[in-house]
């Protein structure tokens, strides 16, 4: 873009701006843009070296992998992807118009079906995001129990998508079963404590809905004593193996700066290099309490993302030990918490936590009603796969299927 | 050497293979129809309505002791708005005997439900809860998930079995508030018993400075003060 010319009042400044300058709902901030060089949204073209046609295939979208619904328009020459364009919105189910108009607690169970692998650490941004907005404390116990479960529901994440990852190369059941065995066990313990498996619906803005019994915390510390093991033998399946090696190592590179820049977050984004861990950053709840370390990545490749998920998964087993070495007695709601009709004051708020796929941000602004004026969700995995054909270019159609594995998306948030 | 981590990684999974033939923990599947896991606890599926049994007659019948009062309080705050109530014309005694509304519809359309126990957290009356049912396979798409007062109404027993702890806790709620309201009315009645023979007193206290010409004529306010408190003392004991 060439220099900006200063403009009139009221027209709009730059060619694709789309801030407004002055007049009617103008914003009270100037804004400033970076120089764009031509062509600064699109991947480097890649020429096609032969004389053939290329042959476009639409890879789902009923089942690009094992991820839902997901359509890749695929550009190729002969095996070479020349050109994708990631196609999402199939499972597009309204979830912040609807929470636009449904109190803030009925947006409770929606957020539970949004990443519906880890609700617990959806149910938490969303919390996060309302007590902010409400100003509420969270007692310490319901801070205890909100770490104890994120990580759990983090652990078999991250076990479940290296499964899914490994099912995708070929190796079709094992490591994904082996995985699944392990998430059941964790599954076992929402279910006990929370009453569903998966559509938890936990937390409530100052606290969480049910305590945990002795017995079930007694019932956890044996699941945790268990998961060491599980890591070793998943380690020992997996991380020496040739083939796994030869089929992810320098595959689906991701440069530590496009991935800043494009605003990947997670696994991902510290698998290029970035030390970047919002538990760590915003140490929200009581994150700060805890020793644990941030694994970092050195290519950015599949093996990389790969190999973090493992060690995140040792690093929160050591996060689940001290919590539950140190979990406190006590209430686990605030007394000035109400369940139904509140209304918060006129403002925004802005709660985010690191989820298992990402930075998982619940943006509101209330009018002073009942319900949010705007609800807005930052899904992790709708930008992480926004990198997607960068990954991509150059690669075999083999090996897209893979990298779009290690990306680890659920298409219920991508789309929501 | 090449081909290490694979060896590796199959020795891995031949000690699974035959460990699941020795350890319960690598083998865990349930062969479902056949074997069946009891629900834990917590567990939910869809709600259904407490009714107590109230009618000694007939400990069956649900449309006496249903706790409902039709409030509307869950329709209102249902997420995905699956409960249709209408509020009765007429009232019924309740529990502590005290005339209430009842639903004289309450559907629940199990299609749409989403066993999100938001209905359950806000009924203020505990007449709404969990159940743990999860074979509703009907192949009436409609009016088969459409579930209606009779096919929602479950005994407070039933409650107990599924879900012991919490039923406790709900009736030692219940009792407690009905001990409270126990209290409420004796405490009016004494009050109103106290207030009767305080009225004399007071009456008698204020006469007393009073000079003599005005005694007779408080004398008889005092007595009009007193028949007109006595009737409420009189019927309350």
């Amino acid at each position: 873009m060439t220099g900006l010319v200063p403009q009139k009042e009221g027209e709009l400044r730059g060619e694709d701006s789309q801030v407004r300058k002055s007049g009617p709902g103008a914003p009270s901030y100037s804004a400033v843009f970076a120089e764009r060089p031509e062509g600064w949204n699109r991947p480097a073209l890649i020429q096609p070296s032969g004389d053939g046609e290329l042959l476009e295939v639409a890879m789902g979208p009923h089942h690009p992998s094992t991820h839902g619904v997901f359509r890749m328009d695929v550009a190729l020459d002969g095996e070479r992807v020349i050109r994708l364009k990631p196609v999402f919105g199939y499972l597009h189910r309204n979830h912040e118009k609807i929470a636009e108009g449904i109190s803030y607690l009925g947006s409770m169970p929606y957020t539970d079906r949004l990443d519906y692998i880890c609700p617990i650490t959806n149910n938490w941004a969303y919390a996060l995001a309302v007590e902010k907005l409400t100003g509420q404390d969270v007692p310490e116990r319901a801070e205890y129990l909100r770490v104890i479960l994120g990580e759990l529901t983090r652990f078999q994440n991250h076990a479940s998508s290296i499964g899914f990852l490994i099912q995708e190369m070929g190796a079709s059941g094992t490591p994904l079963m082996y995985a699944f065995r392990e998430r059941e066990k964790i599954l076992d313990l929402f279910e006990k404590l929370t009453g569903a498996r998966m559509m938890v619906n936990y937390m409530r803005f100052g606290g969480c809905r049910v305590d945990a019994s002795p017995a079930w915390l007694d019932a956890t510390r044996k699941v945790v004593a268990g998961l060491p093991q599980f890591v070793d033998e998943f380690d020992q399946l997996l991380s020496s193996n040739e083939i796994l090696m030869a089929r992810t190592q320098g595959v689906g590179v991701l440069k530590a700066d496009l991935a800043v820049n494009a605003g990947i977050t997670g696994p991902m984004l510290r698998a290029s290099g970035v030390n970047y861990d919002i538990r760590k950053v915003d140490g929200y709840g009581i994150y700060n309490r805890f020793n644990f370390r941030v694994p970092l990545g050195d290519h950015g490749d599949v093996y990389d993302r790969f190999m973090i998920r493992m060690l995140e998964m040792r690093e929160s087993i050591t996060i689940l030990e001290q919590a539950l070495k140190e979990i406190p007695k006590g209430p686990i709601m605030d007394p000035k918490a109400k369940i139904r009709g509140f209304r918060p004051k006129p403002g925004e708020a802005y709660g985010r936590i690191e989820a298992p796929k990402g930075e998982l941000g619940f943006y509101l602004i209330s009018d002073g009603g009942a319900n949010p004026y705007r609800y807005r969700i930052r899904p992790p995995s709708l930008i992480n796969l926004t990198v997607l054909e960068d990954m991509c270019l150059g690669h075999d159609v083999a090996d897209v299927v893979l990298i779009f594995g290690s990306v680890d998306i659920v298409l219920g948030e991508v789309d929501r | 050497m090449l081909g290490e981590g694979i060896l590796k990684g199959m020795a891995e999974t031949a000690k699974n293979f035959v460990g699941s033939y020795f350890s319960a923990e690598r083998m865990t599947t349930v062969q479902y129809p056949e074997e069946r896991i009891t629900p834990y606890e917590a567990a939910r599926v869809f709600p259904f309505l407490v009714y107590d049994s109230r009618n000694t007659a007939d400990p069956s019948d649900w449309e006496a002791g249903m706790r409902c009062v039709a409030c509307q309080i869950c329709e209102k705050e249902c997420p995905p708005k699956c409960i249709y109530i209408d509020k009765s014309k007429d009232k019924k005694p309740d529990a502590i005997g005290k005339p209430q509304f009842y639903p004289s519809r309450f559907d629940i359309d199990i299609s749409v439900c989403m066993s999100c126990q938001i209905c359950v957290e806000v009924c203020p009356f505990e007449a709404i809860k969990m159940d743990t049912v999860y074979e509703l396979s009907t192949d009436d798409r409609f009016g088969g998930l459409l579930l209606d007062r009779e096919q929602l109404a479950k005994s407070n027993e039933y409650y107990h079995r599924i879900h012991p702890t919490e039923a406790a806790e709900v009736d030692d709620r219940l009792s407690e508030g009905r001990a409270k309201t126990d209290a409420k009315i004796t405490a009016g009645a004494i009050a109103a018993a106290i207030r009767g023979a305080e009225v004399p007193a007071t009456a008698k206290a204020a006469t007393k400075p009073v000079a003599d010409g005005a005694v007779e004529d408080d004398a008889a306010r005092a007595a009009a003060a007193k028949k007109a408190a006595e009737p409420p003392t009189g019927a309350e004991n």
